[in-house]
């Protein structure tokens, strides 16, 4: 019996450790910078800012590609951002501000684009950046041979789907130079939205030598010819993408940033990490649990702001339980709490929300279902009369399958979810984890999936990218919803050119979407990051853009100094 | 010797085909391919990408012209990291993941063997169970955990070490290295320690003892070799699991190794990718089982390969 | 188990397990002067009676959030001993119930690799000869496989049920198995017993059951007791890629990694599943160990 004190000893000394070093974390003073100072122009004085000003940033997974037209996911965006610039580009907070054309016409019937491009506009390599770049880069884009993942975004140009179709050729698309200098775009529908496509990777001009003389390997560094802020320096797959300043660059003189490192990260805990250690300077994202620690130590490096992104649980309209049953579909979206699900589980200052638009559009209002407005208590009285008049009760309770995919965040909501269920209605439900590509599949067969979880980041800054994925024909349709009159009305709102009938519509639209109950909102995603407080130069934004062309690294502020003195007071 | 060994490289032809089959088979079993994303292709444009990487092609029909290609020793795109080929990921990854693992490996045995060993000369004592309790950690805590750990009191409290990040330099190494080594300590020192208690009890180590040989000289001379025999043969198929990387470790330490390609090139069903490192690590365990049989012949004068099969 | 004859020869066989019987007896013995493997033997016994009835005897359900207490830790005033998880649900029923299913699914999968191997390994053994370098051949090509490949892919396949992956776990772990039982085959089945029993006209298979498996007993004994600390292991790597256990179900992989995520905001969501998780693998690592030593009849002087 002399061992078995000692394998408890040895457990508690393994398991203590642990314990001392989780109560007396090692409070990090985050460096601080001094006082920022701008000149007539607004932009920082030499003095304060940093000598050095390379910018360290986290930047999720590895980017699948540097083609931006091949590209899609918010990682590589990020980085074609820097590295790439469209027609237009995005301030600080987000307004779209010219790019690589310096001004434009629009018809008046808002069929035709003119874009003057800047006639300073220069490759990486020195060569001007011309129309017919643009040209040969857009018909690459809606060619299907190249296989552009989100050449959906060039759709609203002449032709550009019948060109998807394989049944015109690429050079059919709506596209003209008609100098060096103007590139004219002919559109089947005025798309008010459209200078807001143009901050997109997939219409990013790409550099037709280059790509003709290595194929594939155009991207690599060395090869990679772009006409953003940054070129490419270093790529080592999977640890580090390097950009470093473009002279050639258009506007050269106002980038601050010498170099900028992304690092992709496979596990956002080792992103937070690095981050505490000192080593970078702007985060991917925050790890969900660590809110608590972050209240305590680190609130003035957290981020928090509304993100152009709702999360919601769609039904499949298609089988049963849901099929032609309304006021089941109803119950389940009464029944669960969000004010629980958003300070309780997320916590991260996710908004509650009973519709799908996320709110903050310029031009946009949802409509608000009336229940919104219920206490919870109300909500789930209703939940239950309707629960019963669906057919189901606490004798017969309804049993359902909830499908998610592998994540620790849907896992948790899932689980909340599932037992809010239970608690108000006595819904049993079974959680079905399942892994990616998997979940994909059964998503869009629809032939297992009960009710699952989605959810949407908006393309660009319009209402419509979010109701077009509940066409009956579109591709992301899972719901399997099949509405005419909600088809007939994203037509209309396609054609629609005065901006006051054009909202009208899709807020019909929206309000005709949340009658059927096609889909369960939960909350609207909040982008979240740790940003080191000598950053500055970026602004939050819904569509969560943010190019390193506009940050720039302040001074540290001496420790000594009186500053900080009264900081602290 | 030289015929042997040439009989073993042969036969390992036909267990690479029958790896290779298995594994392409069952990769095309998971539901689900290559260029799902939530944002749905069009379907034209799915139809073209699958095309141009002949996934539209009968089964059978690209197996053939996957067969064709390996024998080129091409590997073909990856169809998840669409800018570089599985032969370009292999070649920037493997370097690390053989570092890594090598290191761990030559720590592992420095530390494992010596504890083993010790712990079987003092079989059922104190420091027997100390010794051996505090290896088995290794094997009773597992990796995800071990390695937030020592970030957490190496990285973060303390300030030593990098919290992770990728350099071939002594620092951003270590935690990785040790995370790695760990498990391979307690494998090795419970291998060592069995095979040494059983060494020691032989008949030839008692009449050496009996002719009264110092104990130092049967210990390192007689009795370490033959007791390393098990280890060697552990080392085999060990080594080339370490050498191809390790998925926990490269994810929470941000390496850029193969080994997260085993679990990421399946997920993302870059068939092509996760071909070419299931290949690789059937290379190296082939491999790695007949260095073992040769060290063995080389140390146990016993075994003679040229007579009789292994 | 039909029995058609009880021959001399059988009952030859019948004094040889007498002499087996003896050779457990000694074994048991051996065993129960080791104290590292008494203790863990108490220690497994002791935590299979826990995570029976244990969540019997707690007041909180294993899936039922208490928003009142999310992420809390123990304490005896809100009655969660553990604490609770980051939904508030009990952590000491989950411990509980997450061990009940990584004892389960270490058993399941030890078993099915069990049958698998000593089947294919005994019919190769026993068979021999062409066959034989056949059946192994196989095993080497699936050996070069890496491991973990397969468990992804299995668990992609069979993602729903977590018996099944085991099932299916098992039905890949069997190749060590296979390799040992068809070595020791091998060297039994010139021994005079078998020998004997054909010469009396029993069949192979006959004799691959009755006189080849029950020599395998020590070996399979010990394999068992390292084995299942093995895929408990597995288990935990699987939860840590997302891909365990469904919930509200769990394990003790599945804990520890939710726990690993909350080091410093929630340590008692890591330090109790971990100790559990940890204790477990070393009384089996230990008792395997002296099983092994206990078993091995060179041991015995």
């Amino acid at each position: 019996m002399r061992f078995l004190p000692g394998l408890l000893a040895l457990l508690m000394v393994a398991c203590g450790g642990d314990r001392s070093e989780v109560e007396e974390p090692s409070a990090p003073r985050l460096p601080q910078p001094v006082e920022l100072e701008l000149d007539d122009q607004g932009r920082p004085l030499p003095s304060v800012l940093a000598d050095e000003q390379v910018i360290h940033r986290g930047n999720g997974e590895e980017p699948q590609t540097l083609d931006p037209h091949l590209a899609e996911g918010v990682p590589s965006a990020n980085i074609l951002r820097d590295l790439f610039e469209g027609l237009t580009t995005t301030a600080p907070d987000g307004r779209i501000v010219p790019g690589a054309a310096a001004h434009w016409d629009i018809s008046r019937d808002g069929l035709v684009y003119t874009f003057y491009l800047r006639p300073e506009g220069r490759w990486s390599n020195g060569e001007p950046v011309t129309a017919e770049d643009f040209v040969w880069s857009w018909r690459r884009v809606v060619d299907p041979a190249s296989g552009a993942a989100y050449g959906r975004m060039l759709a609203p140009v002449v032709n550009a789907g019948e060109i998807f179709a394989g049944r015109l050729p690429a050079e059919e698309l709506g596209v003209t130079a008609l100098s060096p200098t103007s590139f004219q775009v002919r559109l089947n529908d005025p798309t008010p939205y459209f200078l807001g496509l143009l901050t997109h990777p997939t219409t990013y001009p790409v550099h037709r030598a280059s790509l003709e003389a290595y194929g594939s390997a155009h991207v690599r560094p060395g090869n990679l010819v772009s006409n953003g802020a940054f070129r490419l320096l270093d790529w080592q797959v999977r640890s580090r993408i390097e950009l470093e300043k473009n002279p050639h660059y258009r506007a050269a003189d106002s980038v601050i940033a010498e170099r900028v490192v992304l690092y992709p990260f496979e596990d956002e805990n080792t992103e937070f990490n690095r981050f505490r250690a000192g080593d970078l300077h702007w985060t991917y994202q925050v790890p969900n649990n660590q809110f608590r620690w972050l209240q305590r130590n680190m609130t003035e490096a957290l981020v928090v702001a509304p993100w152009f992104g709702t999360y919601f649980f769609s039904f499949n309209l298609n089988r049963p339980p849901f099929r032609d049953n309304l006021p089941l579909r109803q119950a389940l979206n009464l029944a669960i709490d969000r004010e629980i699900l958003t300070e309780k589980v997320t916590r991260f200052g996710e908004i509650p929300t009973y519709h799908l638009i996320p709110p903050g559009l310029p031009d946009y209002e949802s409509p608000i279902p009336e229940h919104a407005d219920w206490t919870q208590d109300e909500r789930q009285a209703e939940a239950l009369r309707l629960y019963r008049q669906a057919g189901y009760s606490e004798d017969e309770p309804l049993t359902v399958e909830l499908r998610y995919n592998t994540s620790e965040n849907h896992r948790k909501i899932a689980v909340a979810v599932a037992a809010m269920w239970k608690d108000v209605l006595g819904v049993r439900t079974r959680l079905i984890n399942e892994e990616f590509r998997v979940f994909l599949q059964n998503r869009a067969q629809g032939r297992v999936t009960e009710v699952f979880r989605a959810g949407w980041i908006g393309d660009y800054q319009d209402a419509f990218t979010f109701l077009e994925l509940f066409h009956s024909e579109h591709g992301r349709n899972d719901a399997g919803y099949d509405n005419p009159r909600f088809d007939r009305l994203l037509e209309q709102i396609a054609g629609e050119r005065i901006p006051s009938r054009r909202r009208n519509l899709m807020a019909e639209a929206e309000r005709i979407l949340l009658a059927d109950q096609v889909v369960l909102p939960v909350y609207v995603y909040v982008s979240k990051r740790l940003v080191d407080p000598r950053l500055r130069g970026w602004d939050n934004n819904i569509m969560d853009y943010h190019l390193s062309q506009h940050m720039y690294l302040l001074r540290e502020r001496d420790p000594a100094s009186p500053l900080q003195v009264t900081d602290e007071n | 010797m030289l015929k042997y060994s040439l009989k073993r490289l042969l036969s390992a032809v036909p267990t690479l085909f029958l790896l290779i089959t298995f594994a392409f088979f069952l990769i095309r079993i998971a539901p689900g391919g290559p260029f799902d994303s939530e944002r749905a292709l069009p379907p034209e444009i799915e139809a073209n990408l699958e095309a141009k990487y002949h996934l539209d092609e009968a089964l059978p029909l690209q197996y053939l012209r996957y067969m064709w290609q390996i024998a080129q020793l091409d590997f073909g795109p990856s169809f998840h990291y669409l800018d570089w080929t599985v032969n370009d990921l292999i070649a920037q990854g493997a370097p690390v993941s053989f570092a890594l693992g090598g290191l761990a490996l030559l720590l592992a045995l420095a530390i494992g063997v010596p504890i083993g060993a010790w712990a079987a000369l003092r079989q059922n004592r104190v420091a027997d169970y100390t010794v051996m309790s505090i290896a088995m950690i290794g094997i009773s805590i597992p990796n995800f955990v071990m390695a937030p750990l020592l970030i957490l009191l190496f990285a973060i409290t303390l300030g030593w070490l990098p919290a992770g990040g990728w350099a071939f330099t002594p620092s951003r190494m270590a935690l990785p290295v040790v995370t790695l080594a760990l498990p391979m300590i307690a494998y090795i020192a419970r291998i060592t320690r069995g095979a040494m208690i059983e060494v020691l009890r032989s008949s030839f180590i008692r009449t050496a003892r009996a002719k009264g040989m110092p104990e130092k000289t049967i210990l390192f001379q007689h009795a370490l070799k033959p007791a390393l025999l098990p280890v060697i043969s552990y080392l085999g198929p060990a080594a080339a699991a370490i050498l191809t990387g390790s998925v926990v470790v490269e994810r929470i330490f941000t390496i850029p190794g193969i080994g997260s390609y085993f679990v990421q090139g399946a997920l993302n069903r870059d068939y092509t990718l996760v071909m070419g490192v299931v290949i690789l690590y059937g290379v190296l365990i082939i491999l790695f089982n007949f260095l073992v049989d040769l060290v063995y012949a080389w140390l146990d004068p016993r075994i003679r390969y040229d007579e009789q099969e292994a | 188990m039909s029995e058609v004859t009880r021959d001399a020869f059988d009952r030859a066989l019948d004094t040889r397990n007498v002499r087996g019987r003896s050779l457990y007896i000694d074994a048991w013995h051996r065993l129960l002067k080791n104290k590292a493997a008494v203790t863990a033997l108490i220690v497994l016994s002791l935590m299979v009676v826990l995570v029976i009835i244990g969540p019997m005897l707690s007041n909180w359900d294993h899936e039922i959030p208490d928003w009142e207490h999310y992420s809390t830790p123990p304490s005896l005033e809100t009655g969660h001993l553990f604490g609770t998880d980051a939904l508030g649900r009990d952590l000491f029923v989950r411990t509980l119930i997450g061990g009940r299913i990584s004892l389960l699914v270490g058993l399941v999968a030890t078993l099915v690799s069990l049958i698998i191997g000593i089947s294919y390994g005994a019919v190769a053994g026993f068979l021999g000869g062409r066959v034989d370098n056949l059946m192994m051949r196989f095993v080497d090509g699936i050996y070069a496989m890496p491991f973990m490949f397969f468990v992804i892919v299995l668990m992609v396949v069979f993602g729903r049920n977590i018996f099944l992956i085991f099932v299916a776990i098992g039905a890949i772990n069997w190749l060590d198995m296979a390799r040992i039982v068809r070595g020791q085959t091998l060297s039994l089945k010139n021994k005079d017993f078998v020998e004997a029993a054909r010469a009396s006209g029993a069949t192979e298979f006959h004799i691959i059951r009755r006189h080849i498996i029950p020599n395998l007993l020590g070996v399979v004994i010990v394999y068992v007791t390292l084995t299942i600390p093995q895929v408990i292991l597995v288990e935990s790597f699987l939860s840590f890629l997302g891909l365990g256990v469904q919930e509200p179900l769990t394990s003790w992989g599945a804990l520890v990694n939710e726990g690993a995520q909350e080091l410093e905001t929630a340590p008692w969501s890591l330090l109790f599943p971990a100790c559990f998780l940890a204790a477990t693998l070393f009384a089996f690592n230990f008792l395997g160990d002296g099983l092994r030593d206990a078993l091995d009849p060179k041991d015995r002087f």
